[in-house]
């Protein structure tokens, strides 16, 4: 297995009394509550993390893509990715993901992954996303085109990155007369693309396509969720397109914390995993989240029917006990890794070492327990460990 | 009681939901982002005096969802193909918020077959600094209330149990209006270039307390379009036809009467 640190670079120093005067800290939240100061203090801490990720034994270390939020503070992870590029040596680097077709010209971003690619001797690995509902609003795109453009981004992208040009692209949404890439990707044909997704049955069956065969990467939910999400690639691949996928093709993101003891990684990170699910991530409203378009007409009508699902108010316990996160001793953390593993039989897995307020030095405690005593456990780990799957029994969702 | 005839029509492979009754002259209502709520009062008096048709357009309600439409010039081209194949002419052009911008869109591109241009809270221009509410970002429920001043209307859509049909049309209203309007919101930034284009007696009907389209609106068209009038409706949110029956069709009928003497 490849382990590879995640890192979100929120806004972690947010005054909490925001909450009076506004209801998320998505999209609208004034960014007078941004303090650059403090922000050049957590963007440097955070490059930093990363690479103590690294230097610790990560596989790899990752960043991604949000705007105008407190959640995350990338709006160009690309300029993350190459920050770190010069800083490391040999750890892969993530981008999981950039939203091509939130641009006007996602070939931008091509020559940038193609530049980084370059720069670390093929060490990227890029990652396609469409971006969440309010980016819709944020970046002024049409999300009842969100999924064609997202299509049409990725084939402009993958033909930049792999054919010779000068060509022209003649597509609905993005029409260029001249593609020719300089530079073209170090790898080859081009860096790997995979698929960060909350569970979308259109991103899980068009990765899974035996044209593509990208990875898919499950982004932190419930681990029953996350089970049947993964389980749904493998059955998709079975089934729609008669190949089997393999472990290869699984990813599954998740917030993990480990301290010297079960009772003291579960009061340590207490309040910091909390701000994450309550403060970070909830009061989002469904408009904001679902724009018209963004997911197809039967996903919207199930989300609209179960309004007032808004997160709020959890608990460590609770969400530990769903699998949502991972805290503990360096042996729970292990144990509980490899029997998710074998359960859900994932290739790469993106740990969090720091979420929400998590302050600087818990982070360092976290990453070099972790990197000590829990990843090379699991990067001993196998197809050979994984339990495998019902066809059947994924096919029932 | 509604004294219409429901049919599915074909215009050029596209499907069209049209509801069409009365006899007279011949009057057409586009409707604006939420859909067609059936033969309305409004509708049926109209209908005493016009051939009344008001269709669901395409990707709205039980019309067609066609490859073809990405955008409003779309739609408008299609409502032109849809005049020639009914072979209409004289006709009364109404529309209601995104269904004025469309009928501004089709009157620019060719006004021969019109006879007259009603604009009822019409989306389409935008008067820089008064932007359109945000009806993509407003919670439904909210909308429902923003819409209307008396708030027994916004109840009683509130309290209806939907059925699973009716939850699908919503929903795909609110994609094809999304298509239509999403960006720039709900506005044709070249459209105010070529309103002078509209060569038939134009009339520009607001709610006074519209909160969705500002009455500024209402101003800012009776300036532009030249020889239009104003008529505001006391009471009324963005749906005057709606929530002011009878002014709205006094102020329809007194107008077309005061062109037609």
């Amino acid at each position: 297995m490849k382990v590879f640190a995640f890192h979100l670079m929120p806004y972690g120093a947010l005054d909490m009394s925001y909450a009076e005067e506004h209801n998320s800290v998505w999209l609208k939240l004034p960014n007078s509550y941004f303090d650059p100061k403090i922000g050049h203090e957590l963007y440097n801490r955070y490059l930093d993390e990363l690479e103590l990720a690294a230097e610790v034994g990560f596989d790899g270390i990752s960043v991604n893509e949000h705007h105008q939020n407190a959640y995350g503070l990338m709006p160009s992870p690309v300029v993350m990715a190459a920050a770190l590029a010069r800083n490391t040596e040999k750890c892969k680097i993530a981008i999981l993901g950039n939203a091509f077709a939130l641009r006007e010209h996602p070939l931008t971003l091509a020559e940038e992954h193609a530049m980084i690619d370059n720069i670390t001797g093929g060490r990227l690995i890029t990652g396609m996303v469409r971006g969440v509902g309010c980016e819709y609003f944020s970046m002024g795109v049409n999300p009842a085109y969100s999924l064609e453009r997202h299509i049409e981004a990725h084939d402009l992208v993958v033909r930049a990155w792999t054919e010779t040009g000068p060509f022209a692209f003649e597509g609905k949404h993005y029409h260029f007369e001249y593609v020719n890439m300089w530079p073209r990707p170090y790898q080859d044909p081009h860096p790997p693309i995979w698929c960060p997704s909350q569970g979308s049955t259109e991103t899980i069956e068009w990765a899974a396509h035996p044209d593509r065969k990208y990875v898919y990467l499950q982004a932190y939910s419930a681990f029953e969720s996350v089970l049947r999400y993964l389980n749904m690639y493998r059955s998709v691949a079975e089934q729609n397109y008669g190949y089997t996928a393999s472990s290869g093709q699984i990813a599954w993101s998740v917030p993990v914390y480990c301290a010297e003891t079960d009772e003291q990684a579960m009061e340590e990170v207490r309040p910091h995993i909390e701000s994450l699910f309550n403060t970070f991530l909830p009061k989002i409203s469904q408009s904001m989240f679902v724009p018209p378009g963004y997911m197809t007409a039967s996903s919207m009508k199930k989300i609209f029917a179960h309004k007032a699902t808004l997160r709020g108010g959890q608990k460590v316990e609770d969400l530990m006990q769903r699998g949502v996160i991972v805290v503990g001793s360096p042996d729970t953390v292990r144990d509980t890794l490899i029997e998710r593993h074998r359960q859900a039989g994932f290739e790469h897995v993106l740990i969090m070492p720091q979420f929400g307020t998590l302050p600087a030095d818990l982070t360092e405690k976290n990453l070099r327990l972790l990197g000590a005593e829990v990843v090379p456990a699991l990067q001993a780990l196998d197809e050979n460990h994984y339990a495998g799957f019902e066809l059947s029994a994924a096919a029932a969702e | 009681m509604a004294d219409c005839t429901e049919s599915k029509i074909d215009i050029r492979g596209t499907g069209m939901y049209l509801r069409r009754g009365g006899s007279g002259e011949p009057m057409l209502f586009l409707h604006g982002a939420s859909g067609v709520a059936g033969w309305i009062p409004t509708f049926q008096a109209l209908s005493e005096t016009h051939d009344l048709m008001v269709p669901d357009h395409p990707t709205y309600g039980l019309s067609d969802e066609p490859e073809w439409l990405d955008g409003m010039e779309d739609l408008a081209m299609f409502y032109l193909d849809f005049l020639d194949q009914m072979n209409l002419e004289g006709v009364h052009l109404v529309g209601n918020s995104l269904g004025g911008w469309l009928a501004m869109e089709i009157a620019v591109r060719n006004c021969t077959r019109l006879k007259s241009l009603t604009l009822v809270g019409a989306a389409g221009i935008r008067i820089a600094g008064k932007p359109i509410a945000d009806i993509f970002m407003m919670d439904p429920d909210d909308l429902v209330r923003e819409i209307f001043v008396d708030q027994s209307y916004a109840d009683n859509i509130l309290n209806m149990e939907l059925t699973e049909e009716q939850l699908d049309i919503q929903i795909r209203n609110r994609v094809a209006t999304a298509r239509l309007g999403w960006q720039p919101r709900l506005f044709n930034p070249n459209l105010r270039k070529w309103l002078h284009r509209i060569t038939v007696p134009t009339h520009v009907i607001w709610g006074d307390t519209d909160k969705i389209v500002d009455p500024a609106y209402a101003a800012e068209f009776g300036k532009i379009i030249a020889g239009s009038e104003v008529t505001m409706i006391e009471k009324a949110g963005h749906l005057p036809h709606i929530e002011q029956s009878e002014p709205f069709v006094e102020a329809v009928s007194g107008f077309l009467q005061s062109k037609a003497a």
